[in-house]
């Protein structure tokens, strides 16, 4: 039986994963992360996280700890942000191309210096190609979802990949709302016992990590890149398995609102797509014809459900990140989807950087200075062109 | 210049008041070692212009954002790292580093020990609270067996580093220990660490009524004062103790903290060391060119 949770974004990522029983959790805390895994701690206390609980000396240690478990066959849990999840760097390269599929939580937070603990993307984003599925969240109740369709996803044995969930700082990780969460056997039903092909087992030794020739190390490149394709395919099916067992859905690779007979397609992630909703029929109730298509996943990258959306719709991104010297990584890779093969025009933003609000009227406004051919191709909404 | 003879003169003198008010909680101890280190600086006459501050990240690392010099502040337990980088871009600067138990002992812990045996002319200031104030109170590696924290609920089983023995092992230059309670002695030290070549540090126990002191029945900042008072002991008063005492004296100071001065030394520091091979090599190169001449 469904049961209601009404918890701020951490504690209900905290439930979730203690829910898809992790054997091993190794974390070190940084605002605004703590609570997650504080609460994990706490299912620990009363006895409903029977796994273990490692507290390390650093996040660089905490992935460390998840890789050398997983790799013996285990599922594993852990969550950071921010200067933690820059300090994982090398370790998340390290899980993505020993296919250990390591689930995590990064709560999307500024980067430094500049000291500031407010929410944009710039630190996942920056890990973009370290192999990782990535998904962005726009509620508490996706969250929940997310994680244990995560685990699912990434011990698939076509897959074998670590799974980032990022949300963002305060707006999701510190704000309550109410949540379903099903029963137990229901998720156990949904989510059965990690499978790997190969684990370290005393019975048939193997070595991660041995020295690979370049035409070997190629293959193992190549395989990657076939794993994350498949996830274009497998995430799809995963949802709607969970839609119809669950009945919620938030999307798939891309979370489509409003999306029939448009002119222009709003894509935005995270909390400003939640928040692009409420733009959007604001917008629509004024006559425009403008929909939302919510990224969900920048890694696998939906490339082709975003071509085929610009067939009939000039499309209109806000990123909050940059990358200095280009421009928001959204906008790069959805102009990198539509190279040669669609006509329609891309407006780009930058907004929200360093947490400053992104209200459901910035939003409009963005929008409607698109849709008047007054924005240029990339602007910093409130820095240029006001 | 006017001599500062007040504290109020002495904030005026080296705090910037436009960072004003601190994070600091009521009773936090932090305020207290930037006083002493401001009396230290005063009494030593330094140039400020010629000192620069480093500090990684927690409530301890805030502190160089409140004085009114050069400052990096860095990330969290690197700050030893970069301090190395200012010395070696001129070593005429006077590097403080403030850092805290979290930042130095754990997260940091690696860049410390290096910089301790290779004896880099640099000011350690670790301000040791036992816990992780700034996150909100999990345990540090500095904590007393027992502690309660976040992470450790039902007390700490982990046993406490003991940073002042490790950088006396390290061959640092000069090492103490003081807890804030001690007005005068942290003056003297700081003045003794900073005059050194070498790497010298200082380690203060300063409280986290907020973080530690809650939990750990020492919220009340006069009873957490009181446990400095009851939990350490100079460190000649254990030596005798341990060479001339009885055994139940012994029993009753053997878990204390020894404070006092653990080391003080004058090995050459690393950049002294590091001159001279540049002068010895350019010597050989010399002869070599007049041999081939
Ligand atoms: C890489 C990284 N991990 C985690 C954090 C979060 N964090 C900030 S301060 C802190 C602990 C600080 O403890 P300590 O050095 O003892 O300082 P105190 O606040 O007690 O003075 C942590 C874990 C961070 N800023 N960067
Ligand atoms: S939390 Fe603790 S260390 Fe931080 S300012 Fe408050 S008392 Fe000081
Ligand atoms: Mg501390």
């Amino acid at each position: 039986m469904n049961q209601v949770m009404i918890d701020t974004g951490n504690y209900i990522a905290a439930k979730a994963a203690v829910m898809c029983k992790p054997d091993v959790v190794a974390a070190y805390p940084i605002t605004p992360q703590t609570t997650l895994v504080e609460g994990i701690a706490n299912y620990q206390g009363k006895g409903e996280f029977k796994g273990e609980y490692i507290c390390v000396e650093s996040e660089h240690s905490a992935m460390a700890a998840c890789i050398g478990a997983s790799a013996t066959g285990v599922r594993t849990f852990t969550g950071t942000s921010s200067h933690g999840l820059l300090l994982m760097h090398e370790m998340l390269h390290w899980a993505a191309l020993a296919r250990l599929p390591v689930v995590m939580c990064n709560i999307n937070r500024v980067v430094g210096p500049g000291w500031n603990i407010w929410t944009d993307e710039n630190d996942s984003i920056s890990q973009r190609d370290t192999g990782w599925i990535q998904f962005y969240c726009s509620s508490n109740q996706e969250i929940f979802d997310t994680i244990i369709q995560a685990f699912k996803i990434g011990e698939h044995q076509k897959v074998s990949l670590p799974v980032m969930i990022s949300y963002n700082a305060f707006i999701l990780s510190h704000t309550s709302m109410p949540v379903y969460v099903p029963d137990q056997k229901e998720i156990d039903a949904f989510l059965p016992k990690r499978k790997p092909l190969w684990y370290l087992d005393p019975n048939n030794p193997i070595t991660f990590g041995n020295i690979i020739l370049p035409a070997e190390y190629e293959k193992v490149r190549f395989d990657m890149q076939k794993s994350q394709y498949y996830c274009k395919k497998l995430i799809p099916e995963i949802s709607k398995e969970w839609k119809e067992k669950f009945g919620r859905f938030h999307g798939d690779l891309l979370e489509y609102y409003k999306c029939e007979n448009v002119e222009y397609i709003l894509l935005s992630m995270g909390a400003i797509g939640a928040e692009s909703k409420v733009a959007i029929d604001n917008l629509r109730k004024q006559g425009l014809k403008i929909g939302l298509a919510r990224v969900r996943t920048f890694r696998p990258f939906p490339q082709e459900e975003i071509l085929k959306l610009s067939k009939n719709a000039d499309l209109i991104i806000i990123d909050r990140n940059i990358s200095p010297g280009m421009e928001g990584a959204v906008f790069s890779e959805i102009k990198a989807s539509l190279y040669g093969k669609s006509d329609a025009k891309v407006y780009g933003y930058i907004a929200g950087l360093g947490g400053k609000d992104v209200t459901f009227g910035d939003i409009e406004k963005m929008c409607k200075k698109a849709i008047d051919g007054k924005t240029k191709h990339l602007e910093w909404y409130g820095l240029e062109g006001v | 210049m006017v001599e500062v003879k007040t504290a109020e003169e002495l904030n005026k003198k080296f705090l910037r008041e436009g960072m004003w008010p601190t994070i600091f909680c009521n009773g936090c101890g932090h305020g207290v070692v930037l006083e002493y280190t401001f009396w230290a600086l005063e009494e030593l006459g330094w140039d400020m212009d010629k000192t620069m501050f480093a500090s990684g990240i927690g409530c301890s690392s805030r502190l160089p954002g409140y004085i009114n010099a050069d400052g990096l502040h860095t990330t969290h337990g690197r700050a030893i790292a970069f301090a190395t980088g200012i010395k070696a871009a001129d070593p005429d600067f006077n590097v403080i580093v403030f850092t805290g138990d979290g930042d130095c002992a754990g997260i940091g812990g690696n860049h410390f020990i290096h910089a301790a045996r290779r004896n880099i002319d640099m000011t350690v200031i670790m301000i040791n609270n036992f816990i992780y104030g700034m996150t909100g109170g999990q345990l540090a590696p500095t904590a007393p067996l027992g502690s309660i924290a976040t992470t450790a609920p039902y007390g700490n089983i982990e046993h406490p580093f003991d940073i002042c023995e490790l950088a006396k092992a390290l061959g640092a230059n000069y090492v103490a220990r003081w807890p804030v309670s001690h007005p005068y002695q942290p003056i003297k030290s700081i003045k003794e660490g900073l005059q050194k070549k070498g790497f010298s540090l200082l380690e203060f126990l300063a409280p986290c009524p907020t973080a530690y002191g809650r939990r750990n029945k020492l919220g009340d900042i006069k009873k957490h004062w009181a446990w400095y008072d009851d939990n350490t002991i100079l460190i000649e008063d254990y030596d005798k103790i341990m060479k001339y005492g009885s055994v139940k004296e012994k029993e009753e100071v053997k878990d204390k903290m020894q404070i006092g001065v653990f080391q003080d030394i004058q090995k050459p520091g690393f950049f002294e060391l590091y001159d001279q091979l540049m002068e010895r090599l350019k010597v050989e190169e010399n002869k070599k060119r007049e041999g081939k001449k």
